[in-house]
């Protein structure tokens, strides 16, 4: 089989306006009628994806996303360009799509698998273990009105992902339903990718894409702007949205490939980032739980109502491994002039696990960068983190055990 | 068209789970349940006889019995409520299953025959209990009941042609809906379906004439209350117009499918 699963050519949709709906109609009869108004939600978009990729698609709302996706599943027809498709594609676009609120689970169940184009044999086999999967009990058999959403979801969720596609199309649906469930089904989405599935998710939420993807395509007005490793993508995204008020982007390759990006309006920035060790030395490589200085220095270029600082030590896929600023910690600065510079002096144990990381800062005016974004730096410092000294452990967080045995 | 069929045959247990769940949705939490879908058209056959046969003391010429009339107007009502089910729910199959459409990937032409299918099932249930009201009558119908089988066919074939159409042009025009709701009233009236064509003064008989319906129409009340076989060369234009409208639509339905999504 070829390992190129899904082929995206040269793709456009248009959506074409008449300025009468009788003209559209005479258009289809070959009567060469002119449309009042052409959009393209999308155009000139390649991408190829290889067996077993997952990969985000990101973007602002309008951006094309759900077009692409609805061109990708096949609901909506492209204008221009093709998209080539091997094996099963599963979309979850929308949960709980044709359920009858007076039909039972189990119903209701059948009703959509078939929707999905399964036979009577095959749903009968799958449906067992649907409700074992929804964990829903004695609900199963009783009509879909009486259940809570959260209910709804789970069945609609197990139904969707029944069999193992070779492609599966996820459509922000993830944040939905309980903790319990939202991990369930996070698993349930991991155990395809590991069996050869394809993912394709698109999300605002960066922390799915960063758990889920390890690539990501960027699009901005219809358009594929980026393409390429998640944290890459994400911080270009991020920065994007700040341009869009008018604020600079600045992209620089850092030693390694890594791909350092630095947005915000200017009005104050970071002058110095270092990690030092207990006696103020500077250093790269940190034990696990080292006690350790992060110091950072700010200038003020033009006078600013409030300052905050905020900072967020990310592992090497970009999650979040701790974060916080000056905001929370009660110490922003009030109208602070011009010319002032500021340094920080941060003190905590690095309880984290070994791995490299990267840290990004952030001089804002409150509690988000969304209000006033004075400058945000992604990737503003890299540092080791190695067990020297500690018991093996794994993971990102170092939670010192005791451990007591009782042998009988 | 065979690739039609082959999607269609895929699709065949989410179509008769459509039907069945049609069905039970309908008459789900009412203490009657299946029992509306007789009781309702049997009620409105009991006003127009009680009104017209013995308000207006309207009487079937050529016949002396009271029940003659009564079986006159249920037959009449079992071609038209097959007709009316399958335009009016065609009229707004796009525009109902919008969320469908725009959301999942499934041979669109399963929705026209999941209409049909749920028209067919609801019209038998609403023949049998004609049946039974006949033997309680003391009607015996004959071998030409038969000719039912070829009609229903033919009143499928042409409700599912022009509602088709109609719902394809309602998704991009809604007025196209709204009209046909009128026009589909006025059209139960224009057809010989409470009346007998002999009592319609005669500026108005070519109306009913050009009227498609009224051949199916009087067929059905040939081999039902007459116990004759319809006339089946006044019958051949409407054959050939249903068979038309069918594949029209089929044409139409194509060309629009794409624009269809993004409209919706």
């Amino acid at each position: 089989m070829s390992a190129c699963l899904l082929e995206v050519e040269d793709l456009g949709k248009v959506y074409r306006s008449y300025s009468a709906e009788w003209r559209r109609v005479l258009h289809w009869m070959g009567l060469p009628m002119a449309s009042v108004t052409e959009h393209w939600a999308l155009r000139h978009v390649s991408f190829k994806i290889e067996r077993g990729e997952a990969i985000g698609i990101v973007g602002q709302n309008g951006a094309g996303k759900s077009t692409l996706l609805k061109l990708v599943t096949g609901t909506a027809r492209a204008n221009e360009g093709k998209v080539a498709c091997i094996g099963r594609v599963s979309a979850i676009l929308e949960l709980g799509m044709g359920f009858g609120p007076d039909l039972t689970g189990r119903e209701n169940c059948r009703h959509a698998a078939g929707l999905m184009g399964h036979s009577e044999a095959e749903i009968s086999r799958m449906l067992p273990e649907i409700e074992a999967f929804a964990e829903i009990g004695d609900y199963f058999d009783q009509p879909v009105r009486t259940y809570s959403s959260g209910m709804q979801m789970r069945v609609a969720f197990g139904v969707a992902t029944a069999v193992r596609p070779d492609i599966l199309i996820v459509d922000e649906a993830l944040a939905v339903g309980d903790t319990y469930f939202q991990h369930k089904s996070f698993d349930r989405i991991r155990q395809f990718r590991e069996q050869g599935t394809t993912l394709l998710i698109v999300s605002h939420d960066r922390s799915a894409v960063q758990q889920l993807c390890d690539r990501a395509i960027l699009l901005d007005k219809g358009r594929l702007i980026k393409d390429g490793g998640v944290e890459e993508v994400m911080d270009f995204y991020n920065a994007l949205i700040a341009e869009r008020e008018n604020q600079t982007v600045t992209v620089r390759q850092l030693d390694g490939g890594r791909v350092q990006t630095i947005s915000g309006t200017g009005e104050a920035s970071v002058e110095k980032v270092g990690l030092h060790d207990a006696r103020g030395e500077p250093i790269e490589f940190v034990n696990v739980g080292q006690p350790v200085e992060l110091r950072i220095q700010a200038r003020v270029h033009q006078s600013v109502p409030r300052l905050v600082l905020g900072y967020i030590i990310r592992d090497r896929l970009g999650q979040a491994i701790y974060g916080t600023n000056t905001h929370y910690t009660r110490q922003a600065l009030e109208a602070v002039a011009a010319g002032t510079v500021v340094d920080y002096s941060i003190r905590f144990p690095m309880n984290i696990g070994a791995g490299t990381y990267s840290i990004s800062t952030a001089l804002v005016s409150t509690e988000t960068h969304l209000e006033n974004n004075y400058e945000w730096r992604d990737l503003a410092l890299l540092f080791t983190v190695a067990n020297l000294d500690k018991p093996f452990f794994v993971g990102t967080a170092w939670v010192a055990p005791s451990i007591e045995l009782t042998v009988s | 068209m065979l690739e039609l069929f082959r999607a269609l045959w895929r699709y065949r247990f989410f179509i008769v789970s459509s039907v069945r769940n049609d069905l039970r949705a309908r008459f789900a939490r009412s203490h009657f349940g299946a029992a509306w879908m007789v009781l309702q058209p049997l009620a409105q056959v009991a006003i127009f006889s009680l009104v017209l046969s013995e308000v207006l003391a309207a009487r079937l010429p050529g016949t002396t019995s009271k029940s003659a009339y009564a079986i006159y107007l249920m037959a009449g009502l079992l071609s038209w409520s097959l007709f009316s089910e399958i335009t009016s729910r065609c009229l707004t199959l796009f525009v109902d299953n919008a969320g469908l459409l725009k959301k999942m990937v499934f041979p669109r032409i399963c929705l026209p025959v999941i209409v049909v299918g749920s028209a067919l099932l609801n019209n038998l249930l609403l023949f049998m209990a004609m049946l039974l009201i006949f033997a309680l009558m003391g009607h015996a119908p004959s071998l030409e009941l038969a000719w039912l089988l070829p009609l229903t066919a033919l009143t499928v074939a042409f409700s599912l042609g022009l509602g088709l159409m109609m719902g394809v042009l309602n998704v991009f025009l809604r007025d196209v809906g709204q009209v046909m709701a009128i026009v589909l009233q006025l059209w139960f009236w224009l057809t010989p379906i409470v009346y007998m064509p002999s009592i319609v003064p005669g500026g108005f008989q070519s109306w009913i004439a050009l009227n498609p319906m009224t051949p199916i129409v009087q067929a059905y009340q040939q081999s039902i209350l007459h116990g004759q076989a319809p006339d089946l060369v006044g019958m051949a234009w409407v054959v050939g117009l249903a068979a038309l409208l069918l594949v029209l639509a089929l044409l139409l339905f194509r060309r629009a499918s794409p624009d269809m999504v993004d409209v919706l």
